[in-house]
C-alpha cells in the first residue's frame, strides 16, 4: 500500500477477514484512491454499510464508520445526511443487501435524489453465508441453494437504478480497476444519489460453484466478459448474454432530497 | 413555538409532538399507521419551523434506521407507530440497544395481532415492548394516561434515553392517543431538558467509543461529523468500537447495558398511588385502563371499600417494589389490563406468592369501564 494512503486505512484492524482472492479489498481500495485524489476532507465524510463480506469494509477504513443491519444502509444514511448535510455520505453494500432485502430502500433513495453515493460489490452471490444466489446471481449460474442452476432472474442494478430516479449510475469491475477509480470520483462528486455497481470476485462460493475457483479464472472472466456501453450498444439480446457492461449509464442533475428540504425549513420559517 | 399556560383542548398524539420537540426532537421519520399518524403529521408541520427535519420513509424499518442514523449524527430523533409498524421496527430497535443511540419510538397500540383491530385501542403490546427485538437486552418503556401525561412522559423518554443511551418506547394506547382534553403547558423554560453527555477529550486523551469513563455504565457519545473518526455495529463489539467474539468483551458488553439501567431503577421507575395504605384489594393498571380504575376506586372508597391503585408510568423495567412495598393489609391484586394477562404474569412474580393476582382482561377492542372494575373488585370481595 501507497504510505500516503495508509492514513485512510485502520491498519491495527487488518489483516482483513477475507479470502485470498477476494473482490472486496479492490473495491475498497478504489475507494480510498478516489477520496484521496479527490482531497475530500476525510473527517467530513461518514461510511455506511449492511451487512455481508462486504459490508465489513468500513471497519478498515479510518472515517465514521457505520456497519448497520442486514439491508438498512441506506435508511440509517438518509438519516445521517439528513441530520448532517455537510457529511459526505457513502454507503458500501452488497449484491444481496442492496437488491434483496434492502432492495426497497434502494429504490426509495433513488427515487429521492439524496445526496448519497452507493457502491455495490457484485459478487454475483451472498458471501457471507456461504454462496447463496443472489437477485443478481445470472441465469443458470450455480449456488447452495440453486444446486441445479438458478432459474430466478436477475436484475440489472444499473438499469434498475436509472429508472428509479438515481442521477449518476455507472458499472465498472475489480479487473479495470483505474476506471472503476475514475467513476467513483465522479459519483463523489456528484450532486445527488449515484450507484457505482463494483463487478466483483468471490473465489470461494461464486467461484467454486460455477469453475471459476482461481481468483486468477474469476478475473479473465471479467476480463472476457465485459464490453463497453459503446460496443454494447451495437450487440444483438443474444451477443449480450452473460456479458458485463460496463462504463457510465447516466449522469444527470435534478433536484437534491436534503437541499429541498432546506427550502422548505426556509418556507415553514416564513423566509420564503 | 405556539406554547402557553394557557388551557387549551389537546389531542394526545398532538401533545406527544408538543413534549417532543420541547424535549429537542429535531428529527421524526415516520410511515403512517392508525392511531399513530397523526404525530408523523404534526411532526411534518411543525418540525421545520424549529429548524428540524421531517422526512416519511418508505416504511418502519427505514424509518427506525433513518432515526439511528440521524440521532448519531446528533440530533435528538423520534419515529412513532402502532401495531404492525412496530413489529417492522424491532430488528433496529435493537440495534440501537446494542450500540446504545438514544432514540424515541412511540407505540400509539390498536388491536392484534397482525392488522387487527386498526381502529379500536389495546394494550396487547407490553412484551412485545420489552422483548419485541431479540436477544438480552434492557429497554425502557413509558406509558402514560392522559393528555398531559403524554406530554411530559415524552420529554421524559427523550430525557431518559439521552441519559443511558437507550432507545425509550413511548407505550400509548388508542384512547389516549385520540382523546382530547383540555391542558396546561408549562413554560418550556421550566423543564428540565436532558443531553447526551459529551466525553472530557483534556482529560481522556484517545476517545473510546465503548469505554465507560465515569464508571456508570454510560459511555460518553461523540456524534458523527465532530472530528473523531470511530466505528459503530450491531455485532458484539469492545470499547474501541470493533467487533470481537471473544466471550469475556462479550459479558462485558452485555453486562454493563444491563446494569446502566438496572442499577438506576430508583431513576428510572415512575408510579403513582392511590389509597394503597390500608387496601385489602389493589389494582395495578396503566394508560387509559388506569382512568376507569381511578374512578372505580374513588367510588368504591365513598362505600367503604378497602380498594388502592397503583399506576404504572414505567413499564420496564418493572417497577417490582411497587408491588413489594405493599402493606400487609393487601391480599388481593388486580391487573387491569386490555389483553389477555401480559402484566398480570410480571406482577405475579413479582408478588413472590404474598397475594392472590386476579386478571382483569378485556381484548375485544372495547375499553374497560369504571362499571367492570367495581364489578371486580366486588366479586373479590365477596368471595374472600
Ligand atoms: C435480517 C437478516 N437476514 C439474514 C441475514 C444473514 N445474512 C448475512 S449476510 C447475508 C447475505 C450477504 O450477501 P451480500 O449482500 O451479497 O454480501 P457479500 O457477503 O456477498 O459481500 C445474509 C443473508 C442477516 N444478517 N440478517
Ligand atoms: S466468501 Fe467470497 S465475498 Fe466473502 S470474503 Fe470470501 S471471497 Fe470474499
Ligand atoms: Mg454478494
Amino acid at each position: 500500500m501507497r504510505k500516503s494512503l495508509e492514513k485512510y486505512y485502520r491498519i491495527d484492524k487488518l489483516p482483513h477477514i477475507w479470502c485470498p482472492g477476494c473482490g472486496n479489498g479492490i473495491v475498497t481500495g478504489a475507494l480510498v484512491r478516489a477520496i484521496d485524489n479527490l482531497k475530500l476532507n476525510k473527517d467530513k465524510i461518514c461510511i455506511v454499510s449492511g451487512i455481508g463480506c462486504s459490508s465489513r469494509a468500513p471497519g478498515y477504513l479510518n472515517f465514521n464508520t457505520l456497519h448497520t443491519t442486514h439491508g438498512r444502509a441506506l435508511a440509517f444514511a438518509t438519516g445521517i445526511k439528513l441530520a448532517r448535510p455537510e457529511l459526505k455520505v457513502i454507503v458500501l453494500t452488497g449484491d444481496g443487501d442492496c437488491a434483496a432485502i434492502g432492495g426497497n430502500h434502494f429504490i426509495h433513495a433513488c427515487r429521492r435524489n439524496i445526496d448519497i453515493t452507493t457502491i455495490v460489490f457484485n459478487n454475483n452471490i451472498y458471501g457471507m453465508t456461504s454462496g447463496q444466489y443472489s437477485p443478481l446471481t445470472p441465469l443458470g449460474a450455480y449456488a447452495t441453494t440453486a444446486p441445479y442452476g438458478n432459474i430466478d432472474r436477475n436484475f440489472d442494478l444499473c438499469k434498475l437504478a436509472e429508472a428509479a430516479g438515481a442521477t449518476y449510475v455507472a458499472r465498472g469491475t475489480v479487473y479495470h480497476v483505474p476506471q472503476l477509480i475514475k467513476f467513483i470520483e465522479k459519483a463523489l462528486q456528484h450532486k445527488g444519489f449515484s450507484v457505482v455497481e463494483a463487478v466483483s470476485t468471490c473465489p470461494t462460493y461464486f467461484g467454486r460453484k460455477n469453475k471459476l475457483a482461481s481468483p486468477v479464472k474469476m478475473m479473465e472472466m471479467l476480463r472476457d466478459n465485459s464490453v463497453t456501453v459503446k460496443a454494447a450498444e451495437k450487440m444483438s439480446k443474444e451477443e449480450l448474454t452473460n456479458k458485463i457492461v460496463i462504463g457510465e449509464f447516466l449522469d444527470v442533475n435534478a433536484p437534491e432530497y436534503v437541499e429541498e428540504y432546506m427550502k422548505i425549513i426556509k418556507r415553514a420559517q416564513g423566509e420564503e | 413555538m405556539t406554547m402557553t399556560t394557557k388551557p387549551r383542548l389537546m389531542q394526545g398524539n398532538e401533545a406527544c409532538v408538543e413534549g417532543a420537540i420541547v424535549a429537542g426532537m429535531r428529527f421524526y421519520a415516520g410511515y403512517p399507521i392508525t392511531p399513530s399518524t397523526e404525530i408523523a403529521e404534526l411532526a411534518a408541520e411543525k418540525l421545520p419551523k424549529v429548524g428540524g427535519k421531517f422526512i416519511q420513509m418508505e416504511d418502519e424499518i427505514a424509518s427506525m434506521g433513518a432515526v439511528i442514523g440521524a440521532s448519531l449524527a446528533g440530533l435528538k430523533a423520534m419515529t412513532a407507530t402502532s401495531g404492525p409498524g412496530f413489529s417492522l421496527k424491532q430488528e433496529n430497535i435493537g440495534f440501537a440497544c446494542i450500540a446504545e443511540v438514544p432514540c424515541v419510538i412511540v407505540n400509539v397500540q390498536r388491536g392484534g395481532p397482525s392488522t387487527g383491530l386498526p381502529t379500536l385501542p389495546a394494550q396487547g403490546d407490553v412484551m412485545q415492548a420489552r422483548w419485541g427485538t431479540h436477544g438480552d437486552h434492557p429497554i425502557i418503556v413509558l406509558s402514560p394516561s392522559y393528555v398531559r401525561e403524554v406530554f411530559d412522559l415524552t420529554i421524559r423518554a427523550f430525557n431518559l434515553s439521552e441519559k443511558y443511551r437507550i432507545p425509550c418506547i413511548l407505550l400509548m394506547d388508542e384512547v389516549v392517543g385520540h382523546l382530547r382534553e383540555k391542558v396546561e403547558l408549562p413554560d418550556p423554560t421550566t423543564l428540565k431538558i436532558i443531553n447526551r453527555k459529551k466525553p472530557d477529550l483534556s482529560k481522556i486523551g484517545h476517545y473510546n467509543p465503548y469505554q465507560d469513563y465515569d464508571g456508570d455504565g454510560i459511555p460518553p457519545m461523540v456524534n458523527f461529523g465532530d472530528g473523531i473518526p470511530y466505528h459503530v455495529t450491531g455485532l458484539i463489539h469492545d470499547i474501541t468500537g470493533f467487533p470481537s467474539t471473544k466471550p469475556e468483551v462479550t459479558e462485558h458488553l452485555i453486562s454493563r447495558l444491563m446494569r446502566k439501567i438496572y442499577n438506576n431503577i430508583d431513576d428510572i421507575v415512575e408510579y403513582e398511588k392511590f389509597f394503597t395504605d390500608d387496601a385489602e384489594t389493589v389494582i395495578v393498571s396503566f394508560g387509559s385502563t388506569a382512568r376507569s380504575a381511578i374512578r372505580a376506586v374513588k367510588i368504591l372508597r365513598k362505600e367503604g371499600q378497602k380498594v388502592g391503585l397503583i399506576r404504572l408510568k414505567t413499564i420496564w423495567p418493572f417497577p417490582r417494589k411497587a408491588i413489594q412495598e405493599l402493606p400487609s393489609t393487601t391480599r388481593n391484586i388486580i391487573v387491569a389490563e386490555m389483553n389477555f394477562g401480559q402484566l398480570r404474569e410480571v406482577v405475579e412474580a413479582a408478588s413472590r406468592g404474598r397475594f392472590d393476582i386476579i386478571g382483569l382482561n378485556k381484548y375485544n377492542g372495547e375499553l374497560i369501564s369504571p362499571d367492570e372494575v367495581i364489578a371486580k373488585v366486588r366479586e373479590v370481595h365477596k368471595n374472600a
